[in-house]
């Protein structure tokens, strides 16, 4: 199946109850299965102006390569060239910020968080930096596919707090990496199976600092079958508990398979089928 | 302003404790932070790990143990208005920084420039937390007067208890009540429509179907309709009653 069939893709963002402006950007192309997701910070507009350089960088990037490339096409080291894509292009965007924060004063510190997906050949490859998140819901069960990079995580990690207590800790909202602050970033890139039925939700933190995952999974195992009301609904859950930041959701409906062409033949086949 | 620590012995105040260092300790031995010169309290007691504005207490394997509000614990995540007590003596935790859902200011998401490890056996953090970037600094300067009220006043109500009682059908006089967030009504892959509760009333949308939901005999279409007590609501041939419970 062609990847604009197999999957169904809706975003949604909003500036929440007590923001002024929305730092948050979003984008996704359907035709290449690509999502991305950046969550700003910075003085006056210069969250949505990295927020938005990384949002750009990514989509623009990944659509230029992938015109007359796959990728599952491995290149010279034997990497995927959907992974490569992501990664480079998040350090791209990452030295772009950094080169504008440098040049322009009103720009100093400016940074953003990213998770940005590309699905490709019954998979999906997923790099995220700081503390923007993707879910994926699989049948019943509702789970986080990104760990953050933050304190509170680390904390959690090292087992210093309970996944329970940390909803109690006045600690959050630390990131311990983003995109832009430094010349160089360490994006984090997984690769996983994708099964049909899955849903996939990218979200900034203005949606699970004020819904509980509990209610998000239930959100979505409701309303799995109109994603448009399901990304509605779930903003309007972080509105109605206080809506203190900007929230934006991108949610992903794997259709159908979307394996790679193997064959001589198949390739053949997809190609009179374009 | 850091947290404290108030000293205390059968509810006479002895001495206060601000928290201003990663590690403050609690003993008997004079190179405590906090020194409790009494034989029930072992030589180094407890310590109490601070990051940033979160505190961490921790039993260092004492004689006679310790509690927090009542009860005995080796480790505990301490909260405003917590009290620890070492034998007779007791320690009152008060720490008034806003909570994060209390302060907008306080949500401004921060990166640390330093990486912080931790390993949960020495200690916790060592290395200096340099925030350098602050996320939405003007929020609380355009805090909106109108914006915070409702944002207030929206996560502290629930609008009251309602039900959905079923009226025709093998099903007719059953009663559904409204308790979660979101209900479901309906057949899937025939038509389903959603009940939301929210905090200024109950709303049903439709999610899937050919047909949209009627309430009181007009179809309600793509948005959001916010129910009524007594509407008529119909759905896949099935006909409702939504009513406030009194």
């Amino acid at each position: 199946m062609d990847i604009h069939d197999a999957l169904e893709i809706v975003s949604k963002t909003d500036p929440g109850m007590v923001r002024s402006h929305n730092e948050d950007s979003v984008t996704y192309d359907a035709d290449l299965g690509l999502v991305v997701l950046a969550d700003g910070m910075g003085g006056y507009n210069a969250g949505e102006v990295a927020s938005g350089i990384a949002v750009s960088v990514l989509s623009s990037e990944v659509r230029h390569r992938l015109e007359d490339a796959h990728p599952e096409d491995l290149d010279g080291a034997g990497e995927e060239l959907g992974v490569v894509l992501l990664r480079d292009n998040v350090k791209k965007a990452n030295l772009s910020i950094f080169r504008a924060a440098q040049s322009q004063p009103q720009y100093a510190g400016m940074g953003t968080t990213i998770v940005t997906a590309l699905f490709y050949d019954d998979r999906v490859a997923v790099v995220h930096v700081g503390d923007s998140r993707m879910y994926r819901l699989r049948g019943e069960e509702f789970e986080s596919v990104t760990r953050d990079h933050s304190l509170l995580q680390e904390q959690i990690d090292s087992g210093m707090i309970s996944k329970e207590d940390a909803r109690l800790s006045k600690n959050k909202n630390l990131v311990t990496r983003a995109v832009g602050i430094d010349a160089d970033v360490d994006p984090e890139l997984h690769v996983h199976e994708v099964q049909v039925g899955d849903i996939y939700l990218l979200c900034s933190d203005g949606l699970n600092d004020m819904v509980e995952d509990e209610d998000i999974g239930t959100t979505l195992q409701m309303l799995q079958n109109n994603l448009p009301l399901a990304a509605t609904q779930l903003i309007q859950l972080a509105n109605d508990n206080g809506g203190r930041d900007n929230v934006s959701v991108i949610l992903v409906k794997v259709k159908g398979r979307y394996a790679a062409p193997r064959g001589w033949w198949q390739k053949l086949y997809s190609w009179f089928g374009n | 302003m850091p947290a404290k620590l108030i000293l205390s012995m059968d509810g006479a105040v002895l001495k206060e404790y601000p928290l201003n260092k990663e590690r403050t300790t609690i003993g008997r031995k004079p190179h405590n932070d906090i020194v409790i010169d009494n034989l029930a309290v072992s030589s180094d007691h407890a310590a109490i790990v601070t990051i940033l504005n979160d505190s961490f207490l921790e039993d260092l394997d004492s004689t006679n143990g310790l509690a927090v509000n009542g009860t005995p614990t080796k480790k505990h995540f301490l909260q405003n208005n917590d009290v620890i007590e070492i034998g007779k003596y007791k320690l009152k935790y008060l720490n008034d920084q806003p909570t994060q859902t209390s302060a907008a200011d306080f949500e401004k998401t921060m990166v640390l420039r330093a990486p912080v490890k931790m390993s949960p056996k020495e200690g916790f953090a060592k290395s200096p937390l340099d925030v350098t970037v602050t996320r939405k600094t003007e929020a609380t300067a355009q805090f909106n007067a109108t914006n915070s009220g409702m944002a207030t006043e929206a996560s502290a109500g629930q609008p009251p208890a309602a039900v959905v009682q079923i009226l025709n059908g093998p099903n007719a006089g059953k009663e559904l009540e409204l308790v979660k967030n979101l209900t479901t009504l309906g057949k899937p892959g025939v038509q389903v429509a959603v009940l939301a509760r929210r905090p200024h009333g109950f709303f049903i949308t439709h999610v899937e179907g050919g047909s949209f939901p009627t309430v009181n005999g007009s179809s309600i279409g793509e948005q959001p309709h916010q129910l009524r007590d007594h509407d008529l609501i119909e759905l896949a041939g099935v006909k409702m009653e939504f009513y406030f419970k009194t």
